[in-house]
């Protein structure tokens, strides 16, 4: 299966077993939308289930939150990550305190998803990276998969939290990965880390659809590097990410968002006090420019790739310790 | 329970789909010049759009949203501008552009990705603004600025069918109310939204009754109709100079996909289109130029290819430019880039420089 396929089957696979999950979103019923994600759920689960939405993204969030609170789980989408922000008032100001302001009596099970990420030469505002604007917000969980496998069992542990999860998906990716994928559903905890690789001369810490280049990076460059995918940027699997280090001296930090108070910093923060004093080398960041997204014709220039981590690997593993 | 406040929805067509004038009354004071140059700017967005079409599947250009079937609402609301009046379109808006004096390279260039296309000099267009309803609080308050300059001129703020669900537009309608903005809300209500029927977009009969509940006029008209859509906004642009806002909701319909990324077939059967070419605003349009004896055939051919001439110039002139230097994709973030942004500069003219 590739993305588009395990997301569609682990949203067929809990729709199947729990008749409070609702999808609702602009053009994701009889479209199956625009990336053909939900394609067919409407179809066979009806079309209050599968609900095309008025164009109105603060409204598709604002009706999920009442939607959550009253009992069903809905599993809302965003069509693009430039249009996610105007839901941010809604995520900020509700879904992300309503438990903590009626001290339990109202929780909110809500599972945003939304594609994310440059790479497909598409319109202005269409290739954003603006998961760091939720991970901010404390309350929410917020989920970035890195493969098919990946994306199906973080979808169905997402789905099944009892509290807001925004997660996004790497546009990038949705077709150029392809994976055995289990038709019956399973679970991948959120908030822990996945190493995916096991090393002891440097850490690489990213998520989304740049753990593969990095993969590939560190293939080529045939050293003994570990590479850690976050599958879950807030909360942060800070335990993962200290071991790791503690062991390898070195880190470098991958992602496509912006680099100002991007991801990376955090992490760069926790190692500084989880880690400090097994560094061997100062951490470095690849990651976007802290401009806007240029254009098309710009796109790949603006884009992380292969060569720009391996010479960010190439940095800290020369430096002697 | 008594009634206490009644309302209306207005309609104008002044020309049907086979040519013919249905309202003398309301035809709007044009020239034999004039009507042929309206003629011309429609001949031309469709050419514009087959190029674009063209274009897109041959991979010189990436995705293009299609006006086909649209051209008399952009075209026609286009030409009532006067020089000061300023147009905040959407992504569709290519014949308000060309209208407006826009040259064809500069929305090829846009649409290659090149940032330098989505602004042109002296045609009072802003930028196409992609989050959908996201400008016509733009519109709102260019009109506001207008009224508080006490100056003769209007903002025109185009959206879709779809907007209409956007918080953007009720807040937009409602300053413009409060503010007495100088402001023309155009709503070209083409029926879709992606996949969307505009009747289950909203359960409003009307795009235009919208208006009522800010407190000013909305009308609907034909929005295949070129004379209608000049009309309305010709009067619309006479009451917003003054303070006096309206909703015009063309009603169209759009005859191809919703984008080059999109395959209408999914959701709309082929032949439901089909069905809308008889409505076509350039058929009717050149039927009624031709009765009354403002253009001939052979004038007709004649701005066919005069219009080729110019998309193919275009073609050219945006495919013989030379992308912008690649700093530039940080140069323009400010006027005077901080220095902390400096090393990002630096490493972006390195990183161009070795791809080169
Ligand atoms: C805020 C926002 N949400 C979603 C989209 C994706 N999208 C682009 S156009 C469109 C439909 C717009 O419909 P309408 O307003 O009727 O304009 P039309 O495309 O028919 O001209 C959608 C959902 C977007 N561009 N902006
Ligand atoms: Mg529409």
């Amino acid at each position: 299966m590739n993305m588009v396929d395990a997301i569609n089957n682990a949203l067929d696979n809990e729709m199947a077993n729990d008749k409070s999950i609702v999808l609702l979103g602009e053009d994701i019923g009889e479209d199956g939308g625009v990336f053909r994600v939900t394609d067919g759920l409407a179809k066979k689960y009806g079309n209050n289930r599968v609900m095309d939405s008025p164009l109105a993204e603060a409204g598709i969030m604002g009706v999920s939150i009442g939607m959550a609170v009253m009992g069903l789980k809905p599993v809302p989408e965003i069509q693009f990550d430039g249009f996610s922000i105007t839901i941010l008032d809604q995520v900020y100001n509700h879904a992300s305190r309503i438990r903590n302001r009626s001290r339990g009596l109202y929780h909110c099970p809500i599972t945003l998803r939304c594609p994310i990420g440059g790479g497909i030469r598409a319109l202005e505002h269409h290739s954003e990276s603006p998961e760091t604007f939720f991970a901010h917000i404390p309350g929410i969980k917020v989920v970035i998969p890195s493969g098919p496998y990946e994306a199906k069992g973080l979808l169905i542990s997402s789905i099944r939290d009892p509290d807001p999860v925004i997660f996004y998906e790497p546009k990038r990716i949705y077709r150029a990965i392809k994976e055995d994928v289990p038709e019956k559903p399973y679970t991948i905890p959120l908030g822990k880390a996945n190493i995916v690789r096991e090393g002891k001369s440097l850490t690489l810490i990213t998520y989304g659809s740049w753990l593969r280049e990095s993969l590939e990076a560190v293939e080529e460059l045939k050293t003994d590097i570990e590479v850690i995918d976050l599958r879950t940027i807030s909360p942060l699997d800070t335990g993962t990410i200290i071991s790791s280090v503690k062991k390898t001296g070195r880190a470098v930090i991958v992602h496509e968002a912006p680099k100002n108070l991007g991801i990376a910093a955090e992490i760069m923060a926790r190692i500084n006090e989880g880690a400090f004093y097994s560094l061997e080398a100062p951490i470095e960041r690849v990651t976007g420019y802290d401009t806007i997204m240029p254009l098309a014709s710009y796109e790949q220039l603006y884009l992380l790739n292969k060569e720009k981590i391996k010479k960010a690997i190439t940095k800290v593993l020369s430096v002697k310790g | 329970m008594k009634i206490i406040k009644k309302f209306e929805v207005p309609y104008l067509q002044i020309l049907d789909e086979t040519g013919k004038i249905v309202s003398k009354r309301e035809m709007p004071k044009l020239s034999k010049e004039e009507l042929k140059k309206l003629y011309y700017l429609m001949v031309l967005s469709r050419a514009f759009d087959e190029e674009s079409i063209l274009l897109q599947r041959q991979g010189r250009i990436y995705t293009y949203a299609s006006l086909y079937g649209q051209e008399a609402a952009q075209v026609g609301s286009a030409y009532a501008l006067e020089k000061d009046d300023i147009a905040f379109p959407s992504f569709r808006e290519h014949g308000v552009y060309l209208t407006r004096g826009a040259k064809p390279e500069a929305l090829f260039l846009y649409h290659k990705g090149d940032e330098r296309g989505a602004s042109s000099k002296d045609v009072n267009v802003f930028m196409p603004s992609i989050p959908v309803g996201s400008q016509i609080p733009h519109a709102t308050g260019a009109g506001m600025a207008f009224a508080y300059q006490k100056k003769k001129a209007a903002a025109i703020g185009y959206f879709g069918d779809g907007s209409t669900s956007k918080g953007d537009f009720h807040e937009a309608m409602n300053f413009a109310g409060v503010f007495n903005a100088h402001t023309v809300f155009l709503c070209q209500n083409n029926q879709f939204a992606i996949s969307l029927p505009v009747a289950e977009q909203t359960e409003a009969e009307t795009i235009a009754q919208k208006a009522i509940a800010y407190g000013f006029k909305g009308i609907r008209v034909d929005g295949n109709d070129i004379l209608a859509v000049y009309k309305a906004t010709k009067d619309a642009l006479t009451e917003a100079y003054t303070g006096k806002p309206t909703l015009i909701e063309c009603l169209t319909y759009r005859m191809g996909d919703h984008t080059t990324s999109d395959d209408a077939s999914k959701y709309r059967k082929p032949e439901e289109a089909k069905k809308h070419e008889k409505f076509d605003p350039l058929l009717r349009f050149k039927k009624y130029l031709i009765k009354a004896k403002i253009l001939t055939e052979a004038e007709g051919k004649k701005i066919q290819e005069q219009v080729k001439k110019e998309v193919e110039e275009g073609v050219k002139s945006f495919e013989a430019m030379k992308p912008y230097p690649a700093e530039d994709i940080i140069n323009y973030l400010f006027e005077k880039l901080p220095d902390e942004l400096i090393p990002e500069l630096d490493e972006i003219k390195k990183i161009a420089e070795e791809s080169k």
